[in-house]
């Protein structure tokens, strides 16, 4: 620096980089904003208001698509970290095995194989099994839902395992506490930021998945972002905005304690 | 003694196939399994209402490249096909490079910054990676519509008469990727510039490089494999896209992922959509496949 001279300098990189942050965020920051606009404009400002807010609260469809979101998001993260948890117990701090590349392949499938596919692939599953049964629920989407979770609430529990202690384990081993107080007292309790932060991130995927729901779900089972694809082929109204603002505000609450809790990991 | 040591490596593997048990089912259910399906059906004949009728053929298959005339049955590709596949593949290609020519400076802008506030440049690249992909082609069909925000301004200001159309053309679909997809390259090509020693640069000019040549001889070769993960985590999405040409597209620009939605939909030809599927699979596989051909060959000339 003392020559006047820094090394790490490159032009024009600067101004494009400031240009990428102005562009990721400047249409979002557009959204919120004119999600309090009087008016229906996305353009002209008419003053402040939480008319479309209202209008979103008492509008049927979005109460009904929120709460299936939730309960769908809910069960979906629940079951997808249970197995997770499970698989990665199984899976780290054992020595290299036959079928472990198998599992890993496994695991990590439905982050490789293109969406549509899978939802192509679920849509003729479960349109045999729904003519089989006679069963509609939102059992399907649950199921599918947890399927594409598992890898998301694997990794942070994965890398929380692998993280740990092993003396601690074997500590308690030697004071004869059986494999499950083990696991209980010792094991479990360095896990819980793990496997919060699995369970997290299952949610938010959940909560956000459009092209599975869509391709999964029955008549009448929108699910929050499904109902916002099937309003945008219609007049958009600004309250699109304000559920979008909602949903928004709710996954970077989310993301932000999945990133602390992975923080304390590194303390 | 060695009995119980076999007893022991024996209920280990016992122990380790139960604790995968839900996760192997859950995902053989709902993940792997239904693909298997899929390969099936994009060999049997396509229902009159949907569906499929259990009759063996390669009709499916066939009609994914060719055509047969309705009206002098001759022969052709199939023109429809192969211009929406075109479509995917090359405007995933020109994301691909679009979002490095703009991610690249990017990263290497947050990996100059003092140790302590990347963290925080880096949480501003995350937050739109984590929020929802509908919600962000939403954003941007809000500001390129005919009522959007563009238009909206510079006709107030008088700078145009009428909107331009902005929506349903390839070019909002190429945009609205790379937008999208943008965080996909950020994050690795960051991976591998974080750990980058920039003692290596001051050597460089010592020896009179000039600021390109640093730039292409010596940084860039060293955050390669950052930079091909990145390009492969853009590429693949993108072939795959199915929420961004819908919004953006309208219809008129149509991508695989919406080719095939239309074949369950109202094309009913549930085999051809199950063999264009395959198709997009088989495609992303070989990128797959390339990339880790590419990423093993540069592991090695790293080590030697």
């Amino acid at each position: 620096m003392a020559r006047g001279f820094d090394v790490r300098r490159q032009t024009g990189f600067n101004t494009i980089a400031i240009c990428c942050f102005i562009l990721l965020y400047a249409p979002i920051i557009l959204i919120v904003v004119y999600s309090f606009n009087k008016g229906n404009s996305i353009a002209i400002w008419e003053g402040f208001s939480w008319r479309w807010y209202i209008s979103a609260w008492d509008n049927e469809k979005v109460q009904a698509a929120t709460i299936r979101s939730v309960v769908i998001a809910f069960w979906a993260s629940m079951l997808s970290t249970f197995a997770a948890v499970l698989a990665a117990l199984a899976t780290t701090r054992t020595k290299p095995w036959r079928g472990q590349s198998f599992i890993f392949a496994m695991i990590n499938q439905p982050l490789m194989v293109p969406e549509i596919v899978t939802a192509v692939s679920l849509l003729i599953v479960f349109a045999s099994i729904k003519v089989a049964t006679g069963y509609t629920g939102l059992g399907y989407l649950v199921i599918a839902h947890t399927a594409f979770c598992i890898p998301f609430a694997y990794m942070p529990i994965r890398a929380r395992l692998q993280g740990m202690d092993l003396t601690l384990e074997q500590a308690a081993s030697d004071l004869y506490a059986t494999p499950w107080q083990t696991f209980r007292r010792v094991t479990l309790p360095q896990l819980t930021p793990g496997i919060l932060a699995g369970a997290m991130l299952a949610f938010v995927i959940s909560l956000d998945d459009v092209v599975i729901t869509e391709f999964v779900k029955s008549a009448g089972q929108d699910t929050l972002p499904t109902y916002m694809l099937g309003q945008l082929r219609r007049v958009v109204t600004p309250e699109i905005n304000a559920i979008s603002t909602v949903l928004l505000a709710f996954s970077v609450l989310l993301v932000t304690g999945f990133f602390l809790l992975s923080r304390t990991r590194k303390q | 003694m060695s009995d119980l040591a076999a007893t022991r490596s024996r209920t280990e593997r016992r122990n380790r196939w139960l604790l995968l048990l839900p996760a192997l089912a859950i995902l053989i259910f709902a993940a792997a399994g239904p693909l298997l399906i899929v390969l099936i059906y994009s060999f049997l004949t396509p229902g009159d209402y949907g569906g499929v009728v259990w009759k063996l053929s390669g009709e499916a298959w066939f009609n994914v490249f060719f055509e047969r005339d309705f009206f002098t049955d001759t022969l052709g590709f199939a023109d429809a096909h192969l211009s929406i596949l075109w479509r995917s593949i090359s405007l995933s290609l020109m994301t691909t490079v679009l979002a490095f020519l703009v991610g690249f400076p990017t990263a290497y802008f947050i990996a100059t910054r003092p140790a302590n506030s990347r963290d925080m440049w880096m949480l501003l690249i995350m937050i739109p990676f984590w929020t929802n992909l509908l919600i962000r082609t939403f954003a941007i069909m809000e500001l390129i519509r005919n009522e959007g925000t563009i238009n909206t301004v510079l006709l107030a200001i008088g700078i145009i008469d009428e909107p331009i159309q902005m929506l349903f053309t390839n070019a909002s679909l190429l945009a609205g990727m790379v937008f999208v997809y943008l965080p996909l390259m950020i994050l690795p090509v960051y991976a591998a510039m974080e750990r980058f020693d920039f003692s290596l640069v001051e050597a460089a000019y010592d020896l009179y490089a000039t600021r390109r040549k640093v730039l292409t001889k010596v940084i860039f070769p060293i955050v390669k494999p950052g930079v091909i993960a990145g390009s492969i985590l853009v590429f693949v999405p993108c072939l795959g896209a199915y929420v961004t040409p819908r919004v953006l597209g309208g219809g008129k620009k149509l991508m695989l992922g919406n080719l095939i939605e239309l074949q369950f939909g109202a094309g009913r030809n549930w085999p051809l959509g199950a063999a264009l599927a395959l198709t997009l699979l088989v495609i992303v596989t070989i990128a797959l496949l390339f990339y880790v051909r590419v990423a093993g060959r540069e592991g090695e000339s790293n080590i030697g």
